[in-house]
């Protein structure tokens, strides 16, 4: 069992979070056209990467967002940081 | 058998007698054995039947690497399956039973199985079941298959503990190495915890000695006191079993006999292993024949039972560790004669060994005690990522560098000296790691010859011989892990702890390849087999999902409530005691009657304030929010990304800047999940708010023709005449000094009030609405009429009446699709091939003549051209007391139009069925804008 980092709560049980999504996924401007293959890739495309990867996770218990990053082979913790901060 | 207690020596206590039953004959051992070890201070040799082909079997170890001495044990009256023989200790009235065998391990009557070996080698299922087909065959198979067999008594008061634990230094293994790096890491201040999975601790110390001058158990007592004494914790018959991510280190940890095992979920901030090494079997012609033993079990049952396995063993052995137990042997009086291995050696005798023949020349022995060789125990390493280097002059696999984490020292690390392992031991202990010494131990491999005569045994436990390798060599089966799953070796209960290092040798000399380039199977957890139970444990029933309470639940509960689980909420199904279909339906004809009185008060109350929440709930819903007027309220979906429908309900604009989002009951923590994920990531956090209140509020739906007269009994401040009170809007105001609010929104399709009041006082509020009720004639009503109610107006439960598929135009809400100017969720989802296929599934109505039975939920609509298939499905279906038999269904656009009859298949009946809307009650409207 994983140990993650909320950056408000601290240290918590896997258990607790979320995964929310890829960090740096953008939703497409729905108002233009857009098409079958960009909007498909928007939703079923994910970069799966190895190694270093960068996450966005919810803490259910407090219902923050931050995001993670983490190790997608050793499993380590990189860090975490509050989401209005790693968007600024 | 020859082998013998001796009068003293050992770590058991000869003043304890102890009987036992083994195979219906009784026994007598001493407290701090082994039911293995009672077994063969008594001389009994056969200890079970190997899995396949019924071959007489004795041990072969001492411990948890024991392929063969399998048992059932009874104690106590409860049977226990597939006890190791070798790591149970015997108690009081145990009665052992041989597995596999039939009626006793020496006398098995499927022992005449081993004649077809010719014919059962690797493969042979494989090749022979496949036609006609596996499945003719599988359940005899099956039969014969297995060990232990499961008793059908279920175990009362069989529930593992489960702790949290936390340590700086975890020390597995008590041997030399592990206490003296135990005691090193306490005395230098560590928080150390030692684990050992037998009850005394010492590890290989008793047979392998300490010093001349030192007795082992004296030493150990210092050690284990010099740990205690600075602070450091000790658990014995405790196995680290596996280690997982992030450190976790899972211990098991024995309770006795009969008694679930405690988990302990370790977190370490080191881990040091010091697991030991395992003595491998050498491959000759036979090897399976009972008194045919590892060389240091051979040590392990003198030095730790007092018991003297053979009088005349002949040892063969490839290294230089094996002299002291030979020493050992020689000294408790066995005559011990030492021979090379070569080529062509066969065991003689039939059910026990008689001796060896090599080459014309016989020598006869009553044991034969190996030593092929150590292999390091590296399982835990392997389960936390850590990689194995080949040690050609050890030939082993040795555990690559240490990390800060996790570091292994002495056999487990290839350092066998004794005197060098406590070097190494202490400089870890201290933190001051040194890496591995320049070894004293010296082997010669033994070469695995192909094609060479006779059955050589690689797995005992599975029957594995060196022919099945071939075979699988031969068929290309050459991989390792192919290898392993052909002929299933170190498949069986011991996880190849034997069997392993041997099939590999043989698969590396057959290949004409080097060992580390065949390569090694992973290791994966449990390294001893564990009880389900443990992950288990007390978290059952309430204490793992615990239903979720209502306020008024007393007062239901005086009502005779039937109190159902739905959606996570226990909630009243109807009301009284009377029969259950009767009574629902009763409830559903009052609430057209007169009305009724339901508790509502899971329904989502999700508040959505700040100045971008508008725009937000434009964006979250499929519906237009921004046009609804403050006091209003609209129904709305709620999609995903991919267009599906999510959730549905009712949003309520309380002001200009804070909405309620009324979302379904059981749905409430995701749509949260949801309007959360959205808030913060996409939109200014300080702009928009989300606040679940769901349980701060309590609701009483009142429903029904009547429901206006009988909220207005009640002393409100707010006005309910149609006028000032029209459906779809939402008024704030007070009963007495109680806040009150109250939506005009319909679940029932009747005109209906949901009034919510602070959770503190629902009880006034039931109080007030029921004994206004009660003059009108209303009572309350339960879910199960509420469904019926719903369904008569063809409203939707999501998940019940839509599925994975289901997008908002599929139930007939087309405009936002069409026309919402603003982006929403799911919205460019809804214009793909799929969403404008014209075989979607629809909603629709099914028309069942009155007098007919209801049709079954999930019974499938069909066509028969051009060929068989289903067309959708039946989603709801009542029995109404109000518009007789009623259901729903989703079903492909073209077969869905309104007066088509359609074939629904049941359990091999099919019925005639006309579409209809799904709306038969009021479709006007009339009673609903009442």
């Amino acid at each position: 069992m994983q140990i993650f980092t909320c950056p408000f709560c601290g240290l918590r049980d896997e258990r607790e979070f979320h995964f929310i999504a890829e960090a740096g996924k953008t939703r497409p401007d729905t108002l233009t056209q857009i098409s079958d293959e960009d909007w498909a890739a928007y939703l079923h495309s994910h970069r799966n990467e190895k190694g270093h990867v960068r996450e966005i996770w919810m803490h259910t218990t407090c219902g923050e967002l931050f995001l993670l990053e983490r190790d997608s082979v050793t499993m380590e913790v990189l860090g975490s940081t509050a989401l209005r901060e790693a968007s600024q | 058998m020859t082998a013998r207690r001796l009068d003293s020596g050992g770590l058991i206590d000869r003043s304890k007698p102890i009987s036992f039953w083994f195979d219906g004959k009784t026994y007598e051992g001493f407290e701090g054995d082994t039911l293995a070890s009672a077994l063969l201070a008594n001389g009994v040799s056969i200890f079970g039947r190997s899995f396949k082909y019924h071959r007489p079997r004795g041990l072969w170890s001492a411990w948890v690497d024991e392929p063969n001495a399998i048992m059932n044990i009874r104690l106590n009256g409860k049977e226990h399956p597939n006890c190791l023989a070798t790591t149970t200790y015997i108690e009081e009235g145990m009665a052992a039973r041989s597995v596999n065998a039939f009626p006793t391990a020496k006398y098995d009557i499927k022992g005449g199985l081993d004649l077809f070996h010719r014919f059962l080698g690797a493969g042979f299922y494989y090749k022979t079941f496949i036609w006609p087909d596996w499945h003719l065959f599988e359940p005899a198979i099956r039969r014969m298959a297995g060990l232990g067999a499961v008793d059908r008594e279920v175990l009362e008061d069989f529930q593992s503990a489960q702790h949290h634990a936390k340590c700086d230094v975890l020390v597995v293994g008590g041997g030399a190495a592990g206490l003296t790096a135990a005691r090193a890491a306490a005395e230098a201040g560590k928080d150390v915890v030692l684990v050992d999975d037998q009850r005394v601790l010492g590890g290989s110390l008793y047979r392998c000695g300490v010093a001349a001058d030192l007795d082992p158990s004296d030493w150990v007592a210092a050690q284990k006191d010099a740990i205690e004494g600075s602070g450091g914790r000790i658990l014995t018959h405790t196995t680290a079993y596996g280690i997982y991510d992030h450190g976790l280190v899972a211990l098991v940890q024995s309770q006795g006999f009969g008694r679930a095992p405690a988990l302990l979920r370790m977190r370490a901030e080191q881990v040091i292993m010091a697991t030991g090494a395992l003595d491998r079997p050498i491959t000759f012609s036979k090897n399976d024949l009972p008194g045919t033993m590892s060389l240091s079990a051979a040590g392990e049952y003198l030095a730790r039972y007092g018991v003297l396995t053979a009088k005349k063993p002949l040892v063969m052995r490839n290294n230089s560790l094996a002299s002291a137990t030979v020493e050992n042997l020689r000294a408790a009086g066995a005559k011990v004669e030492e021979i090379e291995h070569v080529d062509g050696i066969t065991n003689q005798g039939r059910k026990h060994t008689t001796g060896l023949r090599i080459g014309k020349e016989s020598i006869d022995a009553d044991a034969v005690l190996v030593s092929g060789g150590l292999t390091p125990l590296v399982h835990l390493w392997r389960h936390a990522g850590g990689k194995l280097d080949w040690c050609e002059t050890r030939q082993a696999f040795l555990p690559k560098p240490a990390t800060d984490a996790m570091i292994a020292i002495g056999a487990a690390n290839g350092t066998y000296d004794l005197a060098q392992a406590i070097e190494e031991a202490e400089a870890a202990g201290k933190g001051t790691p040194i890496y591995r010494p320049e070894t004293t131990y010296i082997t010669t491999p033994i070469e695995t010859k192909p094609g060479s005569k006779g059955r050589q045994w690689i797995d005992f436990q599975h029957d594995v011989t060196l022919k099945d390798i071939e075979v699988a060599a031969r068929e290309n089966y050459v991989s390792v892990e192919h290898l392993k799953r052909y002929t299933t070796l170190g498949m069986a209960s011991d996880q190849g702890k034997t069997s392993n290092m041997a099939g590999l040798t043989a698969m590396a000399a057959l290949r004409g390849k080097p060992i580390p380039q065949v390569g090694t199977t992973t290791s994966r957890p449990p390294f001893v087999p564990v009880p389900l139970e443990i992950y288990h444990g007390a978290k059952t029933k309430q204490l793992w999902s615990p239903v979720k309470r209502l306020p008024l639940e007393d007062k239901h509960r005086d009502l005779d409530a039937a109190l159902c689980e739905y959606g996570g909420w226990l909630r009243p199904g109807w009301y009284g005691k009377g029969d259950r279909d009767e009574t629902i339906q009763k409830e559903a004809k009052a609430a057209r009657d007169t009305g009724g009185i339901f508790d509502g008060s899971t329904l989502g109350k999700i508040e959505v304030m700040g100045p971008d929440a508008e725009a937000f709930l434009n964006f979250v819903y499929y519906n237009t929010i921004k046009t609804l007027k403050p006091g209003s309220i609209r129904y709305g979906f709620m999609l995903t990304e991919g267009g599906i429908v999510y959730d549905d309900g009712v949003v309520t604009r309380v002001d200009q800047n804070r909405f309620i989002v009324s979302c379904s009951s059981s749905h409430v923590d995701g749509v949260r999940t949801h309007l959360e994920a959205w808030r913060q990531d996409g939109n200014d956090p300080d702009r928009i708010f989300v606040h679940d209140q769901t349980t701060a509020w309590a609701t009483v739906t009142v429903t029904g023709p009547k429901a206006r007269d009988v909220l207005g009994r009640l002393d409100t401040t707010i006005d309910l005449s149609a006028e000032a009170f029209p459906h779809m809007t939402f008024r704030e105001g007070a009963m007495g000094t109680i806040s009150l609010r109250i939506a005009r929104v319909s679940f029932s399709g009747d005109l209906s009030y949901e009034v919510s009041v602070p959770a503190g006082h629902a009880e006034t509020l039931w109080d007030a609405i029921t004994a206004a009720g009660k003059e009108q004639g209303v009572g309350p009503i339960g879910l199960e009429a509420m469904s019926i109610l719903r369904a008569e107006k063809g409203f939707i439960i999501i998940g019940k009446d839509t599925d994975g598929e289901t997008m908002p135009h599929d139930l007939g809400f087309t405009i936002p699709r069409a026309k919402k100017k603003a982006a929403f969720i799911g919205d460019r989802s809804l214009h793909t091939e799929k969403a404008n296929a014209e075989d979607r599934k629809v909603l629709v109505g099914l028309s069942v003549a009155d007098g007919d039975p209801p049709l079954a939920t999930g019974a499938h609509a069909f066509t028969e051209t051009p060929t068989r298939r289903s067309l959708g499905y039946v989603t709801s279906s009542y029995q109404s007391p109000n518009v007789g038999p009623i259901a729903l269904a989703i079903i492909e656009a073209p077969h869905a139009k309104v007066g088509d009859t359609i074939k629904i298949w049941h359990k091999e009946e099919v019925r005639e069925i006309t579409i209809c809307d799904p709306c038969r009650f009021d479709p006007e409207g009339g009673r609903l804008h009442a």
